[in-house]
């Protein structure tokens, strides 16, 4: 109850409870081909780019440096894409390569970007201001069409590609345009998540619901909704223990995989 | 059902066939295919042997279109006129797929055959049509199941069924190397036997089951790097090329079965 008070009082609780209920799908829809295609390492390193990426941003000295975090991460996306898709060293080691060396970069040039490296890798979701809610808006409605027009493409892909490729998919354009909507949602929401804690809530629900589910549907039903209710649940007992809003979602999230992990053998 | 009309009970199949000329793929500084001449008519279980490494599975994948190739692929249609490429059906190797995903049967269905996303509702006409494929190879009882609950020859059957949606006018077979015993090896080449009749379907299927071929395959062709050997089952392996490449005891074994 005193949570609804707070609700009531403070400004920057009901933008967090609002940023959960919207950013929660996010993660679960795209959690789900994350996990199926075993991009988990991939999404870290896309969290390490995005990272880079807004540094690079504030370095320019541009009015928004989440515009130049965003194109950064993007074509950081697609070069690891495009080496992954051509190189035969084994696609950990590419994407390692990658990761260390982009965030290696970015802590080096941080200091000169005057950006605050303890706020991007811990996140603070109670810092959410009403723009930045139409932004995370905007982000769910593109991720919304793109799973629309695309998702039967990538789940194939996923499946086999020489099935999709027969199929006339153009399997590096689908691989493309998922990996730039991870950059892009995961460059958006990096400053109030948390560079450490970001992965874990892309690929824990996702993970979670594999566990259950029997066919994709169920897979997005649970993901989602295990991430809707991790999210506001981890809000909620952050707020009365005091403690990082993002770290205690996290928290709840894991506690689900294990009892779904538990739960396994009866369901398939 | 979609029949190609072909006139291929005389025996010569100018109208209805397949034609793959001067194939050569290189992958870096391996040459892993040259000149590689096909011509497959409609109707035929053409069956492609070969050693490990010869190239058989590159071959279907340059067919596909996904390795580049040189060389032409044509497809002439039953009234001669020139269809440029084929419409391809391909059954990949079941050891290539990622099992692990939630996705159903139906799942797989729908993200290969619909525009609306399979994590959203499916039409009920979806569902019948899916069925109905399904019917073709025996494995409609399989639809709501997960794909890594299906046994090796059921997905095998899944994915043949899958591979005839819509129909091809060309279908690459690649057989798995283990994980599907025997009887349920024995009743995919039925249905594939079956298909090849009923629908004048140009079939190439990549084999390691040497048994088999003998048993099913209308043409043989043996695949190392380039085509040693093309003609019927009984010819080419009693060709001693391809004794060199599989061993003695295979030739034994052969002329065994041939007293019986």
């Amino acid at each position: 109850m005193e949570f609804m008070a707070g609700l009531a009082q403070y400004n920057f609780l009901k933008n967090a409870l609002i940023a959960v209920l919207i950013i929660s799908p996010i993660f679960g829809i795209l959690g789900t081909m994350i996990v199926n295609n075993r991009m988990a390492f991939f999404s870290d390193a896309l969290g390490h780019g995005a990272f880079t990426g807004i540094v690079i941003g504030s370095l320019l000295g541009l009015m928004e440096p989440l515009w130049a975090a965003v194109a950064f991460s993007i074509v950081f996306s697609i070069l690891i894409t495009a080496i992954k898709n051509r190189s035969k060293a084994s696609t950990d080691t590419v994407i390692g390569v990658f990761s260390s060396t982009t965030i290696a970069l970015g802590v080096v040039l941080a200091p000169l970007g005057r950006v605050n490296v303890r706020n991007l890798m811990f996140g603070d979701l109670l810092s959410i201001t009403l723009s930045d809610i139409i932004i995370l808006m905007a982000v769910l409605v593109a991720v919304l069409v793109i799973w629309t027009v695309m998702f039967n493409k990538m789940l194939l892909v996923s499946i086999n590609q020489s099935l999709a490729g027969s199929r006339g998919i153009n399997t590096l354009l689908v691989d493309m345009v998922f990996t730039s909507a991870i950059a892009v949602i995961v460059t958006v929401s990096i400053q109030w998540v948390g560079l450490l804690i970001i992965n874990s809530l892309l690929v824990l629900p996702a993970a979670a619901s594999r566990n259950i589910a029997s066919n994709i549907r169920q897979y997005h039903l649970i993901s989602i909704l295990l991430a809707l209710v991790s999210g506001i649940t981890g809000l909620v007992l952050s707020f009365y223990w005091d403690c990082a809003t993002g770290a205690t979602v996290v928290l709840v999230c894991a506690l689900f995989y294990f009892i779904t992990l538990g739960l396994r053998r009866r369901f398939t | 059902m979609n029949r190609h009309e072909c006139e291929c009970q005389n025996g010569c199949c100018g109208l209805c066939c397949t034609k793959i000329e001067n194939f050569g793929v290189t992958l870096g500084r391996n040459q892993i295919l040259k000149d590689v001449n096909l011509h497959i008519h409609c109707g035929e279980l053409t069956a492609l042997i070969g050693p490990n490494g010869a190239g058989k599975s590159t071959l279907l994948k340059a067919i596909l279109g996904e390795v580049s190739h040189t060389g032409e692929l044509k497809f002439m249609d039953a009234k001669g006129s020139r269809n440029g490429k084929p419409i391809v059906g391909y059954v990949p190797q079941s050891l290539n797929m990622d099992l692990s995903s939630p996705a159903s049967v139906f799942d797989l269905f729908i993200a290969s055959g619909s525009v609306m996303p399979a994590w959203l509702f499916a039409t009920k006409g979806m569902r019948k049509r899916v069925v109905e494929s399904l019917e073709r190879v025996n494995a409609s009882h399989l639809i709501d199941r997960r794909l890594g609950a299906l046994s090796g020859g059921e997905l095998q059957r899944v994915l043949l069924a899958l591979s005839l949606d819509p129909m091809p006018q060309l279908l690459l077979l690649d057989e798995p190397v283990s994980g599907i015993d025997q009887n349920g090896m024995e009743l995919f080449y039925n249905t594939v036997s079956e298909l090849r009749e009923n629908l004048d379907l140009t079939i190439i299927l990549v084999s390691h089951d040497l048994d088999l071929v003998l048993k099913y395959a209308d043409r043989v062709i043996l695949l190392n790097k380039t085509v040693l050997c093309n003609g019927a089952p009984k010819e080419v392996f009693r060709d001693e090329k391809l004794v060199r490449t599989f061993g003695m005891s295979w030739y034994k074994s052969l002329e065994q079965g041939g007293e019986d």
